[in-house]
């Protein structure tokens, strides 16, 4: 079974790493999480909401341009047409519900690509919560459309000035606000990253995902199962809800798809699962980019969502197991896939989202497989990015 | 070899001073000079902090100066070295501080090891939870014959205070207030309630309190209710505003001490 142990460790990684500060607040998630997301009356909550609110369930849709193209039965599972664009909000949803349980009164939350600040934002709006979302001052600029919807929706947006001032850094700076706010502080993270009980957590509410595909692909195809997932990862959340029901399911591939940026050894990339090693980033022993002295490496990619040096303790765990397989995607590769595929299919992905679709030029596969890919969220944000290449890969 | 924990605990019980500095900050070389000075000028225990790049527990004063001092060149193998040659000047007790994961990629053991044998006393790694010390370090660095320090916060429960007394060989590192490192501004009556509770408690270690200690006053108050307290930030800023770095640290401890008047006598 794969899972978590009692501590918080897939296997070697995961774990708590926090300090003393911190304490007080993750024992108290550690005790009350599970006990409170299996609630028949939080269940209930959260069941509407995802349903009336986010607009669940989100369809699976058989690409059919797609899958001629490719050769391959080719099934989207439409995360993008959740309320606020990205499967950020299916996790949002949960948190916001387990931070009124346990009487907290304000909510910070980091973002990379503004997609989990504004799925932050928003359920805060919905609960009447005051809500602060820190973002790198680079992502500030790259993803503008979503500052603005952040704003909108009555959230603080602060930019984080430190390192790379991108994702790492506004994840660094929303750990240091709870630090300085422990009482009344929830912290919504983004993906399955940070010290347990997060990863855990994350994955179980972002596991709605696998959970209707399944029946899902039994209406479509008659099995529940298909023969690969395929999803990108930033910290990997998209990618741990698409695959958590297929975890102990041997005969599905589960393909993680990470960001190459200029290429993988260019010096300019993310693919943390190729260029990472063992260690602890934002309070989880996993894998992540560093130098020998065990400093923490900026990483690149022009999508600001998988512009993250570590990847979740889950997935370093089915990497380093070889239960996922890992690919890794260009900047350039995600880009040709974008002209390509809006055009197939009628559907604008995000570009971290593309990075998945790109996998398809490289992944092996048999004409008969059932092939899903998590199509986490849509593009609009990106559009700038978009129309800014446009000629050198239209001419 | 006593351990010069145990040594200045045993001699001293008030009033101890712990400065914390960045090692490799302001510049590469500067490690052995302000353990020098700081020597010379009276403090009793330093506490070197290994540079990190994602502080998480630090505000933006010890954020640049570890940033800096990565850039200056600053790693594991260097300040080994530069601790090595400390111990050919120096007998202060030295602490080191800093967070896991560069530990970890030099190898835990092998860290412990050799930087015990260079002469260091006692370690703090705050991200360090105490469920992996006990189960996977506390016997490699109880071998290497040095100290270990944990925190406590405000938040911190008394059945946690208590075993983390007990876990703790060196001092109890008390954070003074729910907050990052950097703070300057008064006690407040709320942090010492929090310092008297934990006084009460008896506890079997010295008890240092950090974060927030600024000078003369926030010292006197701090020493008031525990053994000693630690100075961070206020000295790093010192640092980055001196000419001079013996003179700096000399008046700095002076001022710490003694209170501004003493340590700068005006123009008059
Ligand atoms: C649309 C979209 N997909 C994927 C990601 C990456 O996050 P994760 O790996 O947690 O799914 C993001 C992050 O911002 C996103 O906005």
């Amino acid at each position: 079974m794969i899972g978590i142990d009692e501590r918080g460790y897939y296997g070697e990684f995961g774990g708590a790493y926090i300090p003393e500060m911190l304490h007080p607040n993750i024992a108290e998630l550690q005790a009350e999480y599970v006990g409170i997301i299996n609630e028949p009356g939080f269940q209930r909550e959260f069941q509407k909401l995802l349903r009336d609110y986010v607009g669940r369930p989100s369809p699976l849709y058989l690409a059919e341009r797609l899958s001629e193209h490719y050769q391959v039965n080719i099934y989207l599972k439409r995360e993008d047409l959740n309320h606020t664009g990205a499967h950020k909000i299916n996790n949002t949803v949960g948190q916001i519900l387990l931070a009124k349980k346990l009487g907290k009164k304000r909510i910070i939350a980091e973002t990379g690509a503004g997609q989990h600040g504004v799925a932050t934002a928003t359920v805060c709006a919905l609960m009447g919560m005051p809500c602060v979302v820190y973002m790198g001052a680079v992502d500030i600029k790259r993803q503008a459309p979503n500052v603005s919807r952040m704003r909108m929706l009555g959230a603080e947006v602060r930019p984080a000035e430190s390192g790379s001032k991108t994702l790492k850094d506004a994840t660094n700076e929303a750990i240091r606000d709870w630090i300085n706010n422990p009482v009344d502080t929830h912290y919504i993270i983004g993906s399955v990253v940070g010290p347990h009980p997060y990863p855990d957590m994350v994955a179980r509410f972002q596991s709605v995902i696998s959970e209707e595909m399944k029946w899902q692909l039994e209406e479509q195809t008659g099995k529940p199962n298909p023969d690969a997932v395929v999803a990108c990862v930033g910290g990997g959340s998209n990618a741990a809800g698409a695959y958590y029901h297929y975890l102990n399911e041997k005969g599905v591939r589960l393909i993680a798809v990470e960001a190459a940026g200029k290429g993988v050894h260019s010096g300019e990339s993310a693919a943390t699962s190729v260029l990472g090693t063992r260690g602890i980033i934002h309070g989880s022993r996993t894998l992540l980019m560093q130098t020998k002295d065990g400093q923490i490496v900026e990483p690149y990619s022009l999508s600001a969502g998988l512009d993250y040096p570590g990847i979740g303790p889950m997935h370093a765990h089915l990497i380093a197991s070889k239960r996922a397989e890992p690919i890794s995607i260009t900047d350039e590769d995600a880009l040709r896939a974008a002209y390509f595929l809006s055009r197939k299919e009628g559907i604008i992905p995000a570009l971290e989202t593309f990075h998945a679709l790109a996998a398809l030029e490289v992944m092996a596969y048999q004409p008969s497989d059932v092939v899903v890919i998590c199509l986490s969220g849509r593009g609009d944000k990106d559009l700038a990015t978009f129309i800014q290449h446009f000629d050198d890969y239209n001419r | 070899m006593t351990n010069r924990l145990d040594r200045l605990f045993a001699e001293k019980q008030d009033h101890i001073l712990n400065v914390y500095f960045t090692a490799g900050y302001p510049s590469l070389e500067d490690t052995l000079p302000i353990v020098q000075a700081l020597d010379a000028a009276g403090a009793d225990l330093i506490e070197i902090g290994m540079p990190y790049s994602d502080p998480l527990a630090d505000g933006p004063t010890i954020q640049e100066s570890g940033m800096k001092a990565i850039q200056n060149g600053m790693s594991i193998p260097v300040l080994l070295e530069q601790i090595r040659e400390i111990r050919k000047h120096s007998d202060i007790p030295l602490v080191l501080m800093g967070y896991f994961n560069p530990v970890m990629q030099y190898g835990e053991k092998r860290f412990f090891k050799d930087f015990a044998e260079a002469g260091v006393d006692g370690l703090i790694l705050p991200d360090l939870p105490v469920y992996e010390y006990e189960t996977l370090y506390q016997k490699a660095v109880e071998e290497a014959g040095l100290k270990m320090t944990f925190l406590i916060t405000p938040q911190t429960e008394e059945a946690r205070i208590r075993a983390i007394d007990e876990l703790s060989t060196g001092f109890v590192y008390m954070v003074s207030n729910a907050a990052v490192t950097g703070g300057q501004g008064e006690i407040s009556a709320q942090q010492t309630a929090y310092f008297e509770r934990v006084a009460a408690m008896k506890l079997k270690r010295p008890r240092l309190i950090g974060f927030g200690i600024s000078g003369h006053q926030s010292f006197e108050t701090a020493c008031r209710y525990a053994n000693g307290a630690i100075i961070g930030s206020a000295f790093i800023r010192a640092l980055s505003e001196g000419q001079d770095i013996r003179s700096t640290v000399i008046s700095f401890v002076k001022n710490v001490r003694e209170g501004a008047a003493a340590a700068a006598p005006s123009a008059k």
